[in-house]
């Protein structure tokens, strides 16, 4: 056999790249778009694009932020997961927080626009804001009243062992007051801004508290998606605005159920994904519905 | 239903679908990469390449060829990032920074997919769609061929030569993954995922907001990205963007299709070699893997440990509601086992022992399944070294499908192994070294986590990632970059030269003292080998790391 040289392999990769090029980067997805035109698949190969009186105003598969200028929540809507994307569903910077299952500690600074929120903490503010907008209780494990993660640094005379020196409350600080007076005797501190607790030797203690097994403002209230743009809330989310928005609309809370309900879809197949609701086409439902005063 | 027994069904149904699957789709592989007769296409592709069909060639040029392909490929995505403002479909994009353009050309090509990048910021249209949904293709079919010609070191004797890179390399872009692909991105669309050349349309929202909504052609590229179990997401979010992965059947068509080509490709070994049931003995290796792997991280995300999940009720940060906490962790563990790096969840939010599970599967050297054809040529790779060792421990003679694992044999195998372990370990300890682990967003245990995750994803070629930590700094991107080229390229050589070895002998007629290779006790050995070999490799750096923080 005779052996190509290795200038000729080069020249045919280079010849196959081309023609792959041509074939599979060009042909192929403009002959996948010219297929997106036909009748029945153009609107979803657009985007699933949702309008009003002719106007686009979001897309079915992507999530609104249904806040005011401010970020402050429009109670007549029904309001979306967190989002870790841009300032809150900004598709053009799609993303997850990436905070891990031990985020718990915050890094507080004098300033708190320099402040950074552990994801413990995070959980608890949005717990906390949820439970006052919709008038549930939302309290949860491991969560402050004051909607912090209840954390301690515990300082032992040997490290890790030995008795107990010092106690701080390492995401509290003035003029909070202490989740727990005293931890085994000791009495609590609240955390000084610019402390690292850990790094001098604090054993870092979540404490569970009394807050309900089952806390009444669910999982998804509470969590930012994976991409930022999640367009659903669960049913549990749901129902529990329910009372909010038809309070702000003056309408009957079993219409704005029904209206839950007819945009609630169940498990494809009937055991894919989770029953799921879309944020976007209830609250367009509400405004063509039950318009608000 | 609940969200377990959901979970359960669900994956049932990706089992049953992939054993339906198997032979027919096994045997199109198998004609494929064997037939010799050549479609009018084919035949004008051989002509503008300029090769001769019919000559076979030797392992080294074999090799060579491969390596001629991937380094033109390198410049030619280089060039096409680092020019992108000066062509079409742009949409305004700077050109890609050099250390930027030199790490996602290398990541496309060897398959990885790593992402240093969110897609739609920085990638125009034409890049996306010429450049690197190309290499999702052409990197995909280099690694069956990979495949293909081990197979064929196995199969033939007395003979230097394992077939024509060019020839497998067209034949499987052109009758696999291009006709999949197609009814593939006709079945996303149906399911809502885009394909158009728009800029993105902007729209004012309910409350007066403003968003603009992208577009793209993503429904070709997302299915050769999840076919070729290639990874690499056209937006940030990749399969957790609704835009990719719109519903929860899309997400089980995603999942079928990652698993699609390295469940079927032992059926071609069966049928080359001859025997179907070696071919069905290495699918049981990868199923009992693949499974314990998914029921394992699935339950650890459902049990959802740590005080964060506690505190929230479920492991439900990072994931998408319409996916829940069991089809996400079971895609979590598929993409990591397969050495596809797509997410619909990110990893990095997972339960500490969830996450460990993710970073394990791609410390199991990506073979259960693992990726298109690597994953095949890597458990074949473990099989020769499971015969030498069980050749050590019970007296039986190192055979392997008819052929003698003697020295060469073994020296290579050995070597195969070695790569990635060396590239992990080594870049990591270097990385911490060197202070670069401070762009880890989280601190502690899962910030070396976040380290040892990147390193082990571009060594193994998965391109997953702990995506809080930064890495769009020019050490990370040129040391990445580095793992992933020598990841990928220095195994695949040293597998064609196990090849060759392997042609040339003269096939040994079974005795007495041969193992028999397709029984369970050889399968249980297999994964034996694997399991125990990746946990006196890596324990030391998991203890490090979501051990500590997981225990």
């Amino acid at each position: 056999m005779r052996l190509p040289a290795w200038p000729a392999q080069h020249l045919a990769a280079l010849r196959a790249l081309l023609v792959f090029t041509a074939l599979l980067g060009v042909a192929y997805p403009l002959a996948l778009v010219a297929a997106g035109r036909l009748p029945g698949l153009d609107a979803k190969a657009d985007g699933s694009l949702l309008t009003v009186d002719g106007r686009a105003v979001g897309s079915a598969l992507i999530g609104q932020s249904f806040t005011d200028a401010d970020g402050n929540p429009v109670p007549r809507y029904f309001q979306s997961r967190p989002s870790a994307a841009g300032d809150g569903y900004d598709p053009t910077a799609s993303a997850a927080s990436n905070l891990g299952p031990e985020s718990v500690v915050d890094t507080l600074a004098a300033d708190p626009r320099q402040s950074t929120r552990s994801l413990l903490s995070q959980v608890c503010a949005r717990s906390r804001a949820v439970g006052l907008l919709d008038g549930v209780d939302g309290r949860r494990p491991y969560c402050t009243p004051d909607g912090v993660g209840a954390v301690l640094a515990v300082f032992r005379a040997d490290g890790l062992t030995g008795r107990i020196t010092r106690v701080v409350s390492v995401n509290q600080t003035a003029p909070a007051t202490p989740f727990v007076a005293s931890w085994q005797g000791v009495p609590v501190e609240l955390a000084q801004p610019g402390e690292d607790y850990r790094a001098a030797g604090g054993l870092v203690t979540p404490v569970r508290g009394d807050a309900p097994e089952h806390p009444a403002v669910p999982a998804d209230a509470v969590t930012a998606s994976g991409s930022g743009l999640d367009p659903h809330i669960s049913p549990a989310y749901a129902a529990i605005q329910v009372a909010r928005v038809a309070r702000e609309r003056d309408a009957d809370p079993a219409v704005v159920r029904r209206l839950v309900a007819e945009h609630t879809t169940g498990r494809a197949l009937g055991f894919m994904g989770a029953p799921a609701v879309n944020v976007l086409e209830l609250n367009l439902a509400l405004d063509r519905n039950l318009p608000a005063r | 239903m609940t969200t377990g027994t959901a979970g359960v069904v669900f994956v049932a149904s990706l089992v049953v679908a992939l054993v339906v699957a198997y032979r027919p789709f096994g045997d199109h592989l198998y004609r494929s990469v064997t037939g010799t007769r050549r479609s009018r296409l084919e035949r004008g592709v051989f002509r503008l390449v300029g090769v001769n069909p019919a000559a076979e060639q030797s392992w080294g040029v074999y090799a060579r060829s491969v390596l001629a392909f991937s380094a033109v490929s390198v410049l030619f995505l280089y060039a096409l990032q680092r020019w992108q403002n000066h062509l079409w479909l742009s949409l305004g994009f700077d050109p890609v920074v050099p250390h930027g353009a030199w790490n996602t050309a290398v990541s496309f090509v060897t398959n990885t997919n790593w992402q240093w990048y969110a897609g739609e910021s920085t990638m125009g249209h034409l890049v996306q769609m010429a450049g690197l949904a190309v290499q999702n293709f052409v990197s995909a079919a280099v690694g069956i061929a990979v495949a293909v010609a081990l197979i064929r070191g196995f199969a033939r004797s007395r003979t230097g030569e394992v077939g024509n890179f060019w020839v497998d390399l067209v034949r499987i872009v052109l009758r696999v993954l291009l006709p999949v692909a197609v009814l593939g991105a006709l079945v996303l669309m149906l399911g809502g995922v885009v394909q158009n050349l728009s800029a993105g349309t902007d729209v004012t929202t309910l409350t007066g907001g403003a968003q603009s909504l992208p577009g793209g052609p993503v429904a070709g590229q997302e299915v050769i990205k999840e076919l070729g179990t290639n990874g690499g997401g056209f937006y940030n979010a990749n399969s957790a963007h609704p835009f990719e992965n719109p519903t929860a059947w899309t997400n089980w068509v995603e999942l079928f299709l990652i698993l699609l080509i390295p469940f079927s490709l032992p059926r071609v070994l069966g049928r080359m070699v001859g025997q179907q049931r070696q071919g069905y003995a290495v699918v049981a290796v990868m199923a009992v893997l693949a499974l314990g792997s998914i029921a394992l991280t699935t339950g650890f995300e459902l049990a959802g440990q740590g005080a964060v999940p506690q505190a929230v009720g479920a492991a439900l940060e990072g994931k998408e509601v319409r996916f829940d906490v069991s089809d996400s962790a079971t895609f979590g563990a598929v993409t990591t086992l397969t050495s596809t790096g797509a997410v619909n969840s990110f990893h990095d939010s997972y339960t500490a022992l969830g996450g460990m599970m993710t970073l394990g599967n791609m410390m199991l050297g990506e073979v259960a399944p693992g990726g298109v054809g690597a994953g095949l040529y890597g458990l074949l790779v473990l099989a020769v070294i499971t015969v030498f060792v069980a050749g050590l421990m019970v007296g039986r003679t190192p055979e392997y499908l008819g052929k003698k694992i003697g020295t060469r044999e073994i020296t290579f195998a050995s070597l195969y192994f070695l790569v990635t372990p060396a590239l992990v370990l080594i870049g990591t300890a270097t990385a911490f070294a060197t202070g670069n682990d401070v762009t880890a967003l989280n601190t502690g245990p899962h910030g070396l986590t976040e380290v040892l995750y990147a390193f082990t994803s571009a060594s193994n070629n998965n391109g997953s990632a702990f995506a809080g930590i930064t890495v769009n700094t020019a050490w990370w991107n040129t040391a990445l970059g580095l793992c992933m080229l020598l990841g990928r390229f220095l195994p695949i050589v040293f597998v064609l030269a196990l090849a060759g070895s392997l042609a040339r002998q003269a096939p040994v007629p079974a005795s007495g003292g041969t193992l028999p290779t397709h029984r369970p006790l050889f399968v249980g050995m297999v994964v034996g080998v694997t399991v125990i070999l990746v946990a006196l490799t890596y324990l030391p750096a998991l203890a490090l790391g979501p051990l500590a923080e997981g225990l």
